[in-house]
Parts: structure tokens; sequence; C-alpha cells
């Protein structure tokens, strides 16, 4: 009899079961209106990426100087051909940001996934040898962390020569500390609760408990600090592009673009915005995402 | 979401009212809502709200606080977290003062040393430039309480103020809010979920479950003869008279967000619980010179019948 | 508050120690001999080759020419600039003013226009401003200032005319470098509209390297705000009858700004990472131009000495913010 009357209330009550975690968190994140906004964008751009080669009017790389520097389409002699005109060398700028959507987004993850890898893997270490080994690798991070960003990347490019590549390696070593720092708390946190002393007592192997049990408790954070990351490293790699030392022309990446564009800036303002606008929307579109993720896996935020 | 409704209550002048109920049971809301401070976006829908006369919820924001810090004031649970921890105690003490008192400094200086020495703090005077962190918990309730009371309030309002303190120093603490009560004939509603605290100190006492009232009268009366079952529950619940060495407990927990109960919000953990009782909220209604909200209350001569007219299905207390 | 101080100095010396090895093996790890490397691209003859080799200790173990790096770079020797042959330290004293005005006027613009929306958003919270400021500094944290700065040349200096192109004071003026700020020397030179125009060059180089550090510090502010707000000493403040200004400005303001405290001191690296890029637009001389050249020079000492003194001067600037934490906060100036 007690425990049927214990169950009693939950048929009375009509809104009784709180709702599944996944549409939970869909439902935090959907509330978040510019997080779905950054979420639309991105997936817009990555559709352009993919797609560039049917979707670009123009090859980004053949030059046509009879054309160079028209305006877009609705000013003066501009022609819908050329929808948001051409450059000093007469390329199609519509068909180089479309390209260069694929170089920024490609250089977004491939930095943030080198960054997790090593970063995950460094901070685990540290967190779990814990000692000498903890104390150097925390202090390179600090020395990493205390050199402004771009004037470390500009040293390692220095050392390594300019380039896409060497340019991307000097982001992922840039947002690094990142990666460890977050890694290394979690593990320290979590090795101390119960669950994983459980799994030690009951014989899981220092590998297993880290990415069986440590792992997958900090994947929130580290989604959000990955989303957070490829707008830093869309951000910095075109920095190095727009000081000549990242990709190099013709590439179609963004920074680039705008290096070429600099000295137009009095004649032809298209050369120099669209570029630009095109990397701050990228950006912002990953920052809103970030943003939304945090708040929606965040509970301590959750009101 | 309502935290509290149908909250009903009068104090008169120099009155102590116990408030007792489990964690989350509304009794804190309740007077932060009398205080004005439910937090966003908490909002107060109360068809009265007076205090010494005057309406509180026609007067505005500026007239409010003149009262509120002055004629009405509150100390907290956490006394160490309840003071700003960038500033020092003379300071947040003597703030009240020049406020509402409009003393100047010295004189608001003077004062303080005094409040400090009434609550029992040693050397005052070097206290005064103390950051609440530097003082033990006890020492800053102390500090609270002289707040409160600096400009000798009509009403203060103690919303828990011995829980987070040591076992030796909440018999202090009571003892001192007990005196300064006489001293200066102030009412004071003692909030606890201690039914201890309560028969120590108050003379009126209100029971509230789940943001509602479920029994209301005199201290004497409600020990002696309890009549909402809740209460019964709650003074069963005493170490003191529990029998045969084991301590009673109220099964089941307090309706969350998610499981109020349609009938009697008390219900489901009810040992005479009825199909009625389970359907329809009861009214809070006179009883006994005080107050009830429930179907059966302990000391009705035709309870029983009316149990049985409305089939038990009640739950074993547990004992 | 001496101990506090002396624990994060202690802290702070492996992090130096560890710059000096990346500012040391620069020039070791560029592909290449170093002395080429240090000679530039005109070569040199192979007499000179072995005595700068004897001079500079490259016939050395790689632990004692790291020994005599340190000493010299402990007697403020720093090397000698490829191009100029000037000395690095040199240089750098010239330059480093400029990009002192320009970062305080940025930092200031941030500050004077970060704080008070951070502290209204977070008061007036999901009203229409809260959404704005939101919105607004989140696109401030995503810009790329690069851009930033070109088009904000093309809208003022091109289409409206309103503020010169580039550099940091008209070519009409020369000021004699007294204290090397342009605004306070072209003050002190008594030539008329020098001030102004100082002041004129100053304007669109301040909103550029300003506006992360602005965007940062009203999103920090208001977070750290929000969470003011919900504590249990803002309820006994209101609960005082306190007006509503004096809980905001006084009690949740004092509380609320030694986070943001530390983020305007973690801002001082994302203004040299900005300094940079905006003195390149700019043609603004200073050091983040300074280095910029030297990297396309193959000017390495200078790049070594200016990651060292740029280093030091961050961690410098990070210790001064740790010791202000600790004063404002009395938390901690008491405890440790």
């Amino acid at each position: 009899m007690t425990t049927e009357t214990m169950e009693a209330p939950a048929v009375t009550a009509p809104t009784a079961t709180p709702p599944h975690p996944l549409r939970e968190f869909w439902g935090y994140f959907s509330a978040n209106r510019g997080a779905v906004a950054g979420l639309a964008v991105i997936v817009a751009v990555v559709l352009l990426a993919v797609f560039a080669d049917v979707l670009a009017p123009h090859s980004p790389y053949i030059t046509d100087t009879t054309i160079a520097l028209k305006p877009p389409f609705w000013q003066e002699g501009g022609s819908i051909a050329y929808p948001l005109g051409t450059d000093p060398i007469g390329r199609d700028i519509l068909s180089r940001l479309i390209y260069g959507a694929r170089l920024s987004l490609l250089i977004g993850i491939i930095v943030v996934t080198v960054s997790i890898v090593f970063g995950t893997i460094l901070g685990l270490i540290a967190g779990y040898v814990r000692g000498m080994t903890e104390i150097a690798i925390m202090r390179l991070m600090d020395i990493v962390l205390t050199l402004p960003s771009l004037l470390l990347a500009i040293v390692i490019v220095a050392i390594l020569g300019p380039g896409l590549i060497n340019s991307m390696m000097a982001v992922a070593l840039v947002i690094l500390p990142h990666y460890v720092r977050l890694a290394r708390a979690a593990v320290i946190t979590e090795t101390s609760k119960d669950y994983v002393m459980a799994a030690r007592v009951s014989g899981a192997g220092a590998l297993r408990l880290m990415f069986k049990e440590v792992l997958p408790n900090c994947t929130a954070p580290l989604i959000v600090q990955a989303s957070l990351g490829i707008s830093t490293a869309i951000l910095d790699a075109a920095a190095l592009g727009f000081l000549g030392l990242g990709a190099q022309p013709p590439s179609p990446e963004w920074g680039t673009m705008l290096a070429d564009a600099r000295e137009f800036v009095l004649r032809a303002w298209w050369v120099v915005t669209f570029p630009g606008l095109a990397i701050l929307i990228t950006v912002l579109a990953f920052n809103l995402l970030g943003d939304g993720l945090r708040d929606a896996l965040d509970p301590k935020l959750k009101r | 979401m309502r935290a509290v409704d149908g909250v009903s209550l009068k104090l008169e002048e120099g009155e102590v009212l116990g408030v007792v109920g489990e964690s989350g049971s509304g009794k804190s809301v309740t007077m932060l809502a009398l205080m004005g401070l439910i937090p966003f976006p908490g909002r107060v829908k109360a068809d009265k709200l007076a205090f010494n006369g005057r309406n509180l919820l026609t007067i505005s924001d500026r007239e409010r606080r003149k009262l509120t810090g002055k004629d009405v004031a509150m100390i907290f649970q956490e006394p160490t977290t309840s003071l700003n921890p960038s500033f020092t105690i003379g300071f947040q003490l003597t703030e009240t003062l020049r406020l509402h008192e409009g003393m100047d400094r010295k004189a608001a200086r003077r004062r303080a040393i005094e409040l400090l020495e009434q609550v029992g703090i040693p050397s005052p005077e070097s206290r005064l430039s103390a950051y609440p962190h530097q003082l033990s918990g006890g020492m800053n309730q102390r500090v609270m309480i002289a707040m409160a009371i600096a400009c000798n309030p009509k009403l203060l309002i103690a919303d828990e103020p011995t829980t987070a303190l040591d076992v030796t120093i909440q018999a202090q603490i009571l003892d001192l809010l007990m005196t300064l009560q006489k001293e200066r004939n102030m009412a004071l509603v003692m909030i606890t979920h201690n039914m201890g605290v309560v028969a120590d100190t108050a003379q009126r006492v209100m029971v509230m479950y789940a943001g509602q009232i479920m029994e209301e009268r005199s201290a004497a009366d409600l020990f002696a003869s309890p009549q909402h079952p809740y209460t019964a529950a709650l003074l069963a619940a005493l170490p003191e008279r529990s029998e045969g060495g084991r301590l009673a407990t109220i099964p089941g927990v307090v309706p969350g967000l998610y499981d109020r109960p349609k009938g009697c919000l008390f219900s489901p953990r009810c040992a005479y619980a009825t199909e009625h009782s389970r359907n329809v909220r009861p009214a809070l209604r006179p009883w006994a010179g005080g107050q009830i909200r429930c179907h059966y209350p302990l000391g009705d001569p035709e309870r029983d019948a009316h149990i049985k007219k409305d089939h038990l299905v009640g739950t074993e207390a547990a004992s | 508050m001496i101990r506090f101080i002396l624990t994060r100095l202690s802290l702070l010396i492996p992090t130096f120690i560890g710059i000096t090895l990346v500012a040391f093996f620069l020039i070791r790890l560029v592909p290449g001999d170093p002395i080429e490397t240090m000679a530039g691209e005109r070569g040199i003859d192979a007499a000179r080759h072995e005595q700068l080799k004897k001079e500079f200790g490259l016939d050395q173990p790689l632990l004692v020419q790291y020994g005599i790096y340190i000493g010299r770079v402990l007697q403020g020797d720093l090397g000698k600039s490829i191009v100029t042959r000037e000395s690095v330290l040199t240089e750098f004293q010239n330059l480093f003013p400029a990009t002192v005005e320009l970062g305080v006027c940025a930092i200031l613009f941030a500050l004077v226009l970060g704080i008070p929306a951070g502290i209204l958003a977070a008061v007036r919270r999901n009203s229409i401003f809260d959404h704005g400021v939101m919105g607004l500094s989140l696109t401030g944290y995503s810009m790329p200032i690069f851009w930033w700065g070109l088009i904000l040349i093309l809208l003022f200096s091109v289409q409206l005319g309103w503020t010169p192109v580039s550099g940091r004071i008209d070519v009409l003026y020369y000021i004699e470098p007294v204290t090397g700020f342009l605004l306070i020397d072209s003050l002190m030179s008594e030539e008329e509209g020098a001030f102004l125009s100082a002041l004129e060059h100053l304007i669109l180089p301040t909103i550029v390297l300003g506006t992360v550090p602005l965007a940062v510090i009203a999103r920090m502010t208001r977070s750290a705000m929000l969470e003011v707000l919900g504590e249990d000493y803002i309820r006994t403040a209101k609960a005082k009858g306190l007006s509503r200004f004096r809980v905001i400005a006084l009690h949740a303001l004092r509380n609320a700004m030694i986070p943001v405290v530390t983020v305007i001191g973690l801002q001082v690296g994302v203004l040299f990472t900005g300094a940079i890029l905006t003195e390149t637009i700019f043609s603004w001389p200073g050091i983040g131009k300074w280095l910029i050249e030297a990297i396309f020079r193959r000017d390495y000492p200078v790049l070594q000495g200016g990651l060292l003194l740029v280093g030091a001067i961050v961690m410098s600037v990070n210790l001064l913010v740790d010791l202000t934490y600790g004063l404002i906060n009395p938390r901690i100036r008491h405890t440790r």
C-alpha cells in the first residue's frame, strides 16, 4: 500500500517528467537566437566551401587586366557577372571569397584539431603524472601565454619561414595552452572523484581511466573551447596573411586578399571591404556558437 | 511557478512569531517579499501588504526604502556571505546610521561602537576596521544583528539566524536576539526549520509547507495539541519527543517544480490522506484560535467520520 | 603583502628564463648559419666570419653560449640591428613611447566605454540595451582589427576627410622628443596646432586598438556584475534601505571590479598583438611596426631583443596587476 500511494503523485501531475538531456540541451541552445544564427552562418559557410567548384562563377586565380577593379554590380560600371567586383588584376572577388571560405575553414579545423590532440595529451600527462613533468609542461604553457600571441606566431614564422602551413603551426601553438589547462584541470578534479577511484580500485589501467572515464567528462568544455578556438585560429591566420607571413599570393585566403588590397583603399573600397566582412562574419558565427554552447552546456548558468 | 501562495499573516507589536517548515517551503521568500527583496525575475502579487498602517504595495520605492533597514530590518542565514567582503565592519555599520539617522561620521562611529558592545563583541573599537573574513561566523552574525538593530526597528526578521553557526554559538546568538527583542519590545519573526528553536522563543507559530501556510496558532497550543497532521509529524520528529530511541521521520519529500499534487500539497506524505484531499486543495480557514489548511484537523470531533466517508488512502507514518 | 609580492616574483622567474631561452634559440633555430643570418643578405668574408664567430662565442658549447648571452642581456646589451647598426635597446627605447602612448589611449578608451556599458547591461539585464551591448561586444571581439582599421580609414579619412590617414603627427611639425609621448611633447613645444594634430592622428588608431579590449571589458564587467548582484551581501545592502544607485555603484561595483582588473591585465598581451597590426596599418612608428619590419629585413637581433623586452614588459604589467588585485581585494591582502 505504501509504495502504491507514493507513486500516485506522479500520475496526478501532467508535466511530471523532466525533459531528456539532449532535448533539454537543444531547448537551451535554440532559445539563444544568436547561437542559432551563428550555427546557420557556419552551415552556410561550410556549404560554400564544399561546393565552391560549383558555386563560384569564376576561377579564383585567372587574371584578366581588361576587367581590373570593376566595382560591385549595383555601382556604375559594375556588372552582374562579377557581383562583388574584381580585384586589381581582374579576378572575381566573389569567387575568391568562396574559395577562401574553404581555406579559412580548413585552417580553423586543422589548427584546432592539432591543438586539441596535443593539448589534451599534454594536459592529461600533466594532470596524471604530476611532479616535475607537470611543472615543466605548465611553465612552458605559461611562457606561450605570456608572450603576445601574434608576436609568438611571428617569431615562429620567422624561424620556419612564411607560408600557410607554417602559419597554421604557429597559430596551433599559440592556442595550445587553453586545451592543456582544460584537460589538466579536468583530470585533477575528476581523478579525485569517487567514480574514478572506484574504476581504479576495480583495476582499470591509467590509459583506460583517462580515455574511458576522464575524457568524456571534459568533453563539454572542450567542445566550447574548440568552437571558440576555431574563431581565434581563423582570425590569427588571417592576421598573419595580412602581414604577409601567412598564406602567400595568389592564394585566396581572406587575410592575404586584404594585404593585396591595402594600397587600393583610396580607389576601390570593395576590394578592401568584402574579404574583411567575410572574416568578421565567420569569426562572429563561431563565437556566437561557442557562447551558445557554453550557456547550454554549463549547468551553473541554467536558471 | 509560485514559490509562495495563499499566505495570510498578521503580527502585533512586540510579538515573536516563529515560522517553521522544511527547506524550500517558502519561509524565507515570504519574508523577502515583505522586505521588497524578491530577486529578479520574481514578483509579488498580494492583496494586502501593510506595515504600521502603511500599504507597502502602493508607496513609492523611495518611501519604502525609508522603512526597510530602519523600521523593518532583517538578518540572514549566512552571516559571512551576507557582509560585503570589500568593506570594513565599521563602514557597513555606520552606513546604515548615516543614511537613516542622518548622523555625521563621528556620531555614527560612536554609535557603532555602542552597538557592537550591545551585541557582545569584545574590543569593539578595534573591530571597526576589520573585514568580515577576519571574523568568525558567530562574530559576523553579531555584526549583522548590530546592523539590523542600529535604527531601532519595530520589526526584525531573522532568517535562520543560527543555522550556519556552530552549535555552541547558536544558543548565544538566540539568547542575544531574545534579550534585544525584550529590551526594545521589537516584533520578531524567527524563520527556522528547527522546532526546538521555535519552542524556546516564539509566542505564535506559523507552519509552512511547499509555499503555503499549513497551520498558525499560539506556540503553547500548537505544541500541546497540534492540529495539522504535518505539524504533528514535525513535532514527532523532534529528538526529545522520540519514543523508543528511534527518530520519527516523515516519508517522502517536499514536492518539486514538476510534481505538485492536485489536492492538498501535503497529501502524498500524509498518513490521513483521502481521495478527497488528494483531489481538492483545502482552503486556509480559522480554527481553534488560529488558522489551518486541512480537511481533517486533528482536534475535529467529527474527524474520523469525515475521513471514513472520504475513503482513507494515507501513507503509514514511519516511526 | 611583502610575502605576497615575493611569491609572485618567484613564480615569474622560471617564465622569464623560459623567454630568454626562446629568444636565445630564435637565432640558432633559423635555418642556416647564425653569423650569415646576422650578417644579412650582403654576405661576409671568411676571415670576418671566423672573427665574428669567436666574438659571439659561437665556437663554444651551447650552454656556455647561453651563459654568455644571459650575461650580455643582464648588462643591457641586446645586440645591434643588422640594418641600422644601432643598439637594439636604444632603438627600442626610442620607439617604445609611441606604442605606450597608443596603448594607454586605447585601454582608456576601452575602460571609459566598457565599464559603464557592462554595468548598465547587467543592471538592465535582458533589456534591448543589454542585448545591444552584448551583440556589439561580441562583434568587437570577433573583429579582424587590421580590416577594421582600413574601413575606418576608408570612412573617416577618405570619405569624410575628418582624420589623417597615417603617422603620429603632421609632417609640418617637428617636435623634439622629451618624454617621447607626443601628446605631452607637442603641448610643451608651444607650436601652434601641434597638439591638435597629434590628437587627430591618435583617434583612429586608438579606436582600432581599443576595440577588442573594449569588447572584453564590457563583457567581463557585465558578467562580474551579474554574479555580484546575486550575492548575499547585495541583499543585505538592499535590506538596509540603501538607494539602488549606492547598492550598484558602491557595494556591487567594488566587488565586480576584482575580476575586471585581472582581465585588464591580460589585455596587455592582446594590446601588443593589436599594436603590431594597428601600427602597420597606420604607419605608427612604434614597437609593433619595428618588429614586423625586422622580420622582412631578416633583422634577427632586433627580433630577438624585441621578443625579450616585450616578454619582460608583459610579465611586469601582469605582476603589477596581480599586486593591484591584492590591493582592491582585502581577502587576498590579509590571507597571504
